[in-house]
């Protein structure tokens, strides 16, 4: 038998570790491909204008004006749907953590949330489109609030409770040591404790919901005004995107890669920042 | 004072008892019990939102589904909406083609990265990781959409079909049938690079719970870092990471927009990975602006998303149960 740094073992380890870093290589630039890909192809076309303007009359065939209705829109139902999911979110997550623990409910809960959380947007779009005709609500801002409000719920539920799992055991019994209830250590100790955590998960959220388009086609419609009535329909970027890319005039498809720059740099932003503030809040936790 | 409720932890027992009749107590108790109710109710949500999407769906569909039998619906290869014909196969088989690609590509990569991150890669590296996949995974479909246009369709165009028809032409699944590069392995390449991620970051999680005694065992006996992933890691882990990968694939199997600019969307039931095809969500996604105008075809294109959603549960609920039971062994 071969001893050894040729012996069989080492050669398959050497080969191992070869092909692990090509794995690595080859995901960290395919997606490092589309970040430039991105940038390339939505730079030279990005301008004041297509941030600060609606479309104009012709914008669809190459005239003046840009995707501000989008932007807004698209802000407008991130924020709704993930202030919305939020509501809800928030006791379910402490509920999770103070009342049920690892109990056979607490199970069961988590389970039905890893399995929303998986559910494509699409269907939450087909879904909500049949809330929308059982209420007789037309394609708006609201119907679109809705809809993005359930399909952000698991993601947030899920990145809170994950964070909340982490508290500290010692500091909750000794609040309630102390006499407080569950209801105070809920308020007063867990979500000040994982304050952090909770940004996080509504910052995960609120990107999510930014970047979906296939649960808005359904239910916020589309439209080149700047939408004022939760009751009118609202444009957002990936329809924005997607629409102009579908366009025949080149002029719109360069408008579509700017749009697609734009969105991305807003998701990346909300990324970054959502690290930076939990940095910030985590001053006032117990370490 | 009201009666006290069993589930009340034995901590307070004492506390109540002597405050019973300070009123500032009593509302805190009192705020403690309501809240406990309305979050219970609140925390039924979830349970709720899984049946109700369910039945909704059933309902609106049934005109298509429930009175036709499944072979010339779900089965069924004849997709003609103004003779009131629904026959999902088609896009039932388009799905499957562009799910297989995509995973097909994405599972070795993903196994490698996130044995690479949780094996070899030095605490710095790991650190980093987990920030840089939550920022990949956090890009928006339609950005991965946008890139398949511009850099995928165009590669399989140029690149990778003269290559096929040069050298893979006799083998039917790399048949080139069709000039352009809009086909089920552009769609399969996107899938796979969105998927990543997220994947990674599942398998990465997994093999993270295999404690660190086992390897330092396996190591101290002379094994090489390979030897101790085949040989201990692995067995370990096995039917978590088979979960993560399915976890993974019904991520694939609803991925629309991105799917959707790139696959081409021709109603056929496609024999080579280099032909176009149509899958569900893109049917759904692409028709729902026609939905009121045909008859039957609402609830024919919400059936489809029944379809799509009955596997997509039946995956999800499966793989769930199974990393719960893993990973619930860590946390307890």
């Amino acid at each position: 038998m071969r001893r050894g740094r040729w012996e069989r073992r080492h050669v398959t380890e050497a080969l191992a570790k070869a092909m692990m870093y090509a794995s690595v290589a080859l995901v960290a630039g395919s997606l490092a491909l589309i970040l430039f890909t991105v940038v390339l192809r939505g730079l030279p076309a990005l301008s004041w204008e297509m941030v600060s303007k609606p479309p104009e009359g012709g914008y669809y065939m190459g005239k003046g004006g840009g995707v501000l209705n989008a932007i807004i829109g698209s802000l407008l139902l991130a924020s709704g749907g993930t202030l919305a999911a939020l509501i809800f979110g928030l006791p379910i997550a402490l509920y999770l953590e103070t009342y049920l623990g690892d109990s056979p409910w607490g199970r069961y809960v988590r389970l039905s949330l890893d399995v929303l959380w998986g559910i494509p947007s699409i269907v939450y779009g087909a879904f909500g489109f049949t809330l929308m005709l059982a209420i007789g609500l037309r394609a708006s801002l609201l119907a679109g609030i809705i809809v993005l409000a359930l399909l952000e719920l698991p993601i947030m539920v899920r990145a809170m409770d994950e964070v909340i799992r982490r508290m500290p055991v010692d500091l909750e019994q000794a609040a309630l040591a102390l006499g407080s209830t569950k209801l105070e250590v809920a308020m007063r100790i867990v979500t000040r404790q994982m304050m952090p955590g909770i940004i996080t998960a509504i910052l995960l959220a609120f990107g999510r919901g930014i970047g979906d388009a296939a649960s808005v086609l359904f239910t916020s419609g589309y439209t080149d005004r700047i939408t004022t009535s939760l009751l009118r329909p609202t444009a957002s970027l990936p329809l924005a995107v997607f629409f102009q890319l579908a366009s025949p005039f080149p002029e719109v498809q360069k408008r579509g890669y700017a749009s697609a720059l734009i969105l991305t740099v807003i998701v990346l932003v909300i990324s970054l920042g959502s690290r930076w503030i939990s940095g910030r809040v985590s001053r006032y936790t117990v370490k | 004072m009201e009666e006290q409720q069993g589930t009340k932890p034995a901590s307070f027992a004492g506390a109540e008892g002597r405050q019973d009749n300070r009123p500032f107590a009593l509302a805190r108790l009192r705020a403690d019990r309501n809240a406990r109710r309305t979050f219970s109710v609140v925390t039924l949500l979830p349970l709720f939102l899984i049946a109700v999407i369910t039945i909704a769906l059933i309902i609106r569909s049934w005109p298509v589904l429930g009175v036709k039998p499944l072979n010339q619906t779900v089965f069924g290869p004849a997709w003609k909406p103004q003779d009131g014909l629904f026959g999902f196969w088609p896009f039932v088989a388009g799905t499957g083609w562009v799910t297989v690609v995509g995973m097909g590509l994405a599972i070795v990569p993903c196994v490698l990265v996130s044995l690479y991150l949780s094996e070899y890669a030095r605490a710095a590296t790991r650190a980093m990781a987990k920030p840089i996949l939550d920022l990949l995974a956090a890009i928006p479909p339609v950005v991965y959409g946008v890139w398949g246009l511009l850099a995928v369709v165009p590669f399989v165009e140029d690149v990778l079909r003269p290559f096929a028809k040069r050298w893979l032409g006799a083998i039917p699944v790399f048949a080139v049938n069709q000039p352009t590069g809009f086909s089920i392995l552009a769609g399969g390449i996107v899938l796979a690079v969105m998927v990543a991620p997220f994947i990674i970051a599942v398998l990465y999680e997994i093999l993270d719970t295999v404690p660190e005694e086992l390897r330092h065992a396996s190591l101290a006996v002379g094994a090489t870092r390979w030897q101790t992933v085949r040989g201990v890691v692995i067995p370990k882990v096995l039917p978590g990471m088979i979960a993560g990968i399915v976890l993974g694939a019904s991520r694939a199997l609803g991925e629309t927009i991105a799917v959707l600019m790139v696959v081409g969307n021709v109603v056929q039931v496609p024999t080579s990975i280099f032909d176009a095809a149509y899958p569900l969500p893109a049917l759904i996604a692409n028709n729902y602006g026609d939905m009121m105008s045909i008859p039957l075809y609402d609830a024919a294109l919400l059936g489809g998303a029944l379809v799509l959603l009955v596997v997509i549960l039946i995956f999800n609920i499966l793989s769930t149960l199974v990393l719960q039971r893993l990973l619930g062994r860590q946390w307890t």
